[in-house]
């Protein structure tokens, strides 16, 4: 089999808020280049990492923290074919968000659909 | 079993940077293969020529340049995180117009691709961070 056709199951666990750190940032940059490797991708927003789809962000020097928001490169994520984001149920819960106040369309993951679709994986970044 | 590395974490900052050396170490001399070992978000520090760590303290920036040669082993820095933390080689001195540059010997520097091939040629990709 040439190694250069070899699909494999990407996953991009998302597990911290948007700014404070870099890791968000970065990891969307590593998502964005992976995509011109045609595998098959997923993402995951667990505990603070479901922050990075929170609507309406403000994050310009006049309204906020002076950052680029770099929320709306989720949504543009289908023009590249990343097509698979979960987020987990109960981090979003706990922080009293809901489907609606997300920028992107997800599909909500219990504990266990999480962990059974981490299990299915063959490479699990974890930023 | 072929591994690729991923290192997320600051030399010194944080336990990531040593875990990472130490696990890429023990696993070449038990006879495994690291396909590559990938620095990524303020991992790409641990690549620092300009590094002195105190006389009596691990050397880490070495360590690696060490291990690289007597294993061949490929060490990478990712560009992008590389270059807004302050990171060069000498051919990205002289294309940004900068006066010095600090990529110890052993590293390389080179893009996100790298980490994604390491991920798709890697029996094990294994991340390092915090």
């Amino acid at each position: 089999m040439d190694e250069q056709e070899v699909i494999k199951k990407f996953l991009y666990v998302n597990r911290k808020a948007p700014y404070g750190t870099i890791y968000a940032l970065e990891s969307l940059e590593v998502v964005l280049i992976g995509a011109a490797f045609d595998q098959d991708v997923s993402l995951a927003f667990i505990d603070d990492g479901v922050y990075q789809l929170k609507n309406n962000q403000q994050t310009s020097v006049t309204s906020g923290i002076g950052m680029k928001d770099f929320s709306k490169t989720y949504r543009a994520l289908e023009d590249y074919d990343v097509e698979k984001l979960y987020v987990d149920k109960k981090s979003m819960e706990e922080r009293g968000l809901t489907k609606d106040d997300l920028i992107v369309n997800v599909e909500i993951l219990e504990d266990a659909q999480m962990a059974e679709m981490m299990e299915q994986q063959d490479v699990v970044l974890s930023f | 079993m072929k591994f690729g590395i991923l290192v997320n974490e600051g030399p010194y900052q944080h336990q990531a940077s040593d875990s990472a050396y130490q696990f890429t170490k023990a696993a070449l001399e038990k006879g495994h293969e690291i396909y590559r070992v990938f620095f990524y978000h303020d991992g790409v520090n641990n690549a620092s020529r300009l590094t002195v760590p105190p006389q009596d303290d691990r050397h880490i920036v070495n360590r690696w340049s060490e291990l690289s040669k007597a294993h061949n082993l490929d060490l990478v820095v990712c560009i992008a995180a590389a270059q807004r933390r302050g990171m060069l080689d000498e051919n990205e001195a002289k294309r940004q117009g900068k006066d010095s540059n600090n990529l110890a010997e052993g590293f390389r520097i080179s893009g996100l691709g790298q980490l994604i091939e390491a991920g798709i040629q890697s029996e094990r990709l294994i991340v390092f961070g915090d």
